[in-house]
């Protein structure tokens, strides 16, 4: 009986204290920890990019900005990467499979921040930022040119500035115009004619282009928002202010995007991704060849001559870690996309690797319905949200653009 | 009437601060997880013991741990072969990294490279461990 008269005085001071949080906001210590670790403030600096030398030249960034929207970096002159990356759309083209010489299978991925990420494209099939610039540049439903090509491309109009930086071209007179390994049959044949000295030069002008193209994109960073300075104003304890003040809408759906929506599972960090690859059972689009996800992405890295182990690479031996440790195998690969970056996705409609949801209330609907996997298993779990629900999460969503 | 008044006082008391915990619980470590970084493997083969080689584990970077490797009696297993796995329970994924033991540091002591946690959470790391003719397996927790 004393224990618990003793006790009481103690007892309602704990719970006027706990009342009191509950004036402005009233987030546990734990979510306010977790909405701490999804501002932008909690962005570490980009990790170095050891495989790169040029990743941090100045020079070196603005040769790839020009490289960047430079339309005779591609077969017929007419597409750059600004083509599908649209500077004033977040580096997006907002259609569902990006279009330059042909259709792609794929959604163009914006670009702020794309330098934390340890694989690039959808199923990581790149592991930096150069070596993912080439690929597409060689595509033929993007640029469609050979890299033979595009070394005389910067012979012609950029060998001053290509040779500030990288060093003087190598001679170009005995390289045919159109020449590489990924190219039409003919492009193949005068590929291999060549010898594998003036190959490998070749080879070395594109990597360096790579470069370039990688320290530009390293450039592009990810934008505060109305979430971030919430979060601030909730860090310091201070009362938010101005566009930071969330709608009681949107704070339920913060609410629900850590709790019930499980979404931080996979959304973490300052960046709303883990960089890791999830099925999480996004459907076929009919009429595309069939699309494994990661299980081909971590093969085709493995394989790229331009990663962080190959000839090309700045890296040390023990700089490759993503790539020598990485899960080579495993049914969880099937079918497994990387975890996009939610930040300004409100603004880049469609969704998904194939732009499969034209608008966030499909993809919410996906995920609360959790169906099953095309193939491989589906990583989510059904969860029941209402209407009301689903609105306070996409209205969540929009703090993060805005 | 006091003394009742002061029991409704108390009881909206503890439902408050009783609420306040059960809503911090979600990502607050299950109570009843071991988090011991030396344990014995589940057949009592070997004592195994893991400690990071970093100061603070950060989430999204690679990081190595040194792996030491014991019989019950105390002496190191200098010969021993591994398989990691592990994962999220909760969420039933796996380790977002293929961890290898990459060194044989000597005195039952392996470098083990290439972890990775990529969030926060309950997560396990287990190892398979082969010596001779032994082998036995155990699972550690840790909660990030």
């Amino acid at each position: 009986m004393r224990r618990s008269c003793l006790s009481l005085p103690a007892l309602l001071l704990i719970a006027a204290a706990g009342l009191s949080g509950c004036g402005g906001d009233d987030f546990s210590e734990a979510d306010k920890a977790t909405i701490a670790s999804l501002s932008l403030a909690a962005l570490p600096p980009a990790p170095a990019a050891p495989s790169n030398r040029y990743a941090e030249d100045a020079a070196a960034a603005a040769f790839g900005a020009t490289l960047f929207f430079e339309q005779r970096m591609s077969r017929d002159g007419d597409v750059s990467c600004a083509t599908c990356h649209l500077v004033d759309r977040q580096f997006q083209d907002d259609l569902p499979r990006a279009k330059a010489v042909g259709t792609t299978n794929r959604r163009t991925m914006p670009l702020a921040g794309a330098a934390w990420s340890p694989w690039q494209f959808w199923d990581g099939r790149r592991d930096s930022l150069w070596a993912q610039a080439l690929t597409p540049l060689e595509d033929p439903m993007e640029h469609a040119g050979t890299r033979a090509g595009y070394a005389h491309v910067v012979a012609d109009s950029f060998a001053d500035r290509y040779a500030r930086i990288f060093g003087p071209l190598p001679d170009l007179s005995a390289v045919p115009a159109r020449a590489g390994p990924r190219g039409t049959p003919d492009e193949v044949a005068a590929w291999e004619a060549m010898d594998s000295r003036q190959r490998q030069e070749i080879d070395r002008v594109f990597a360096n282009l790579g470069k370039a193209l990688g320290a530009f994109v390293r450039s592009i960073e990810p934008v505060e928002t109305r979430f971030d300075r919430f979060a601030a104003a909730l860090s310091a304890r201070k009362r938010p202010e101005g566009d930071a003040v969330l709608t009681p809408d949107e704070i339920a759906g913060l609410k629900l995007f850590l709790g019930k929506g499980d979404c931080a599972t996979c959304h973490n960090g300052p960046r709303f991704t883990d960089d890791g690859f999830h099925n999480t059972g996004i459907p076929v689009v009919p009429g595309l060849p069939e699309d494994l996800g990661r299980q081909m992405g971590v093969l085709q890295a493995a394989a790229d001559p331009f990663n962080c182990m190959g000839a090309f690479s700045d890296a040390g031996a023990d700089d490759c870690g993503e790539l020598r440790f990485r899960v080579a195998e495993g049914p969880q690969l099937l079918r497994a996309y990387k975890t996009p970056s939610l930040r300004g996705a409100a603004m880049r409609p469609p969704y998904m690797h194939s732009g499969q949801f034209a608008t966030l209330e499909e993809v919410v609907d996906h995920y609360a319905r959790a169906p099953s996997a095309p193939s491989g298993e589906t990583e989510l779990h059904p969860i029941t949200l209402s209407e009301r629900e689903r609105r306070q999460l996409i209205a969540f969503l929009g703090t993060l653009s805005e | 009437m006091k003394a009742k008044l002061f029991v409704l006082i108390a009881l909206a008391a503890l439902l408050a601060v009783g609420s306040h915990f059960i809503s911090d619980m979600g990502s607050k470590p299950k109570p009843e997880l071991n988090l011991s970084r030396t344990r014995t493997t589940a057949n009592g083969s070997f004592v195994v013991s893991i400690e990071p080689e970093i100061l603070e584990i950060k989430l999204g970077e690679l990081h190595a741990w040194i792996v030491t490797v014991k019989t019950p009696d105390g002496a190191p297993v200098a010969d021993a072969g591994f398989e990691i796995a592990g994962g999220m329970p909760d969420h039933n994924h796996g380790l977002p990294t293929s961890p290898q033991v990459t060194e044989n540091l000597g005195e039952g002591r392996y470098r083990l490279e290439g972890v990775k946690f990529s969030m926060t959470g309950w997560w396990e790391l287990s190892f398979d461990i082969t010596s001779g003719e032994t082998r036995d397996g155990v699972t550690f927790n840790m909660v990030l």
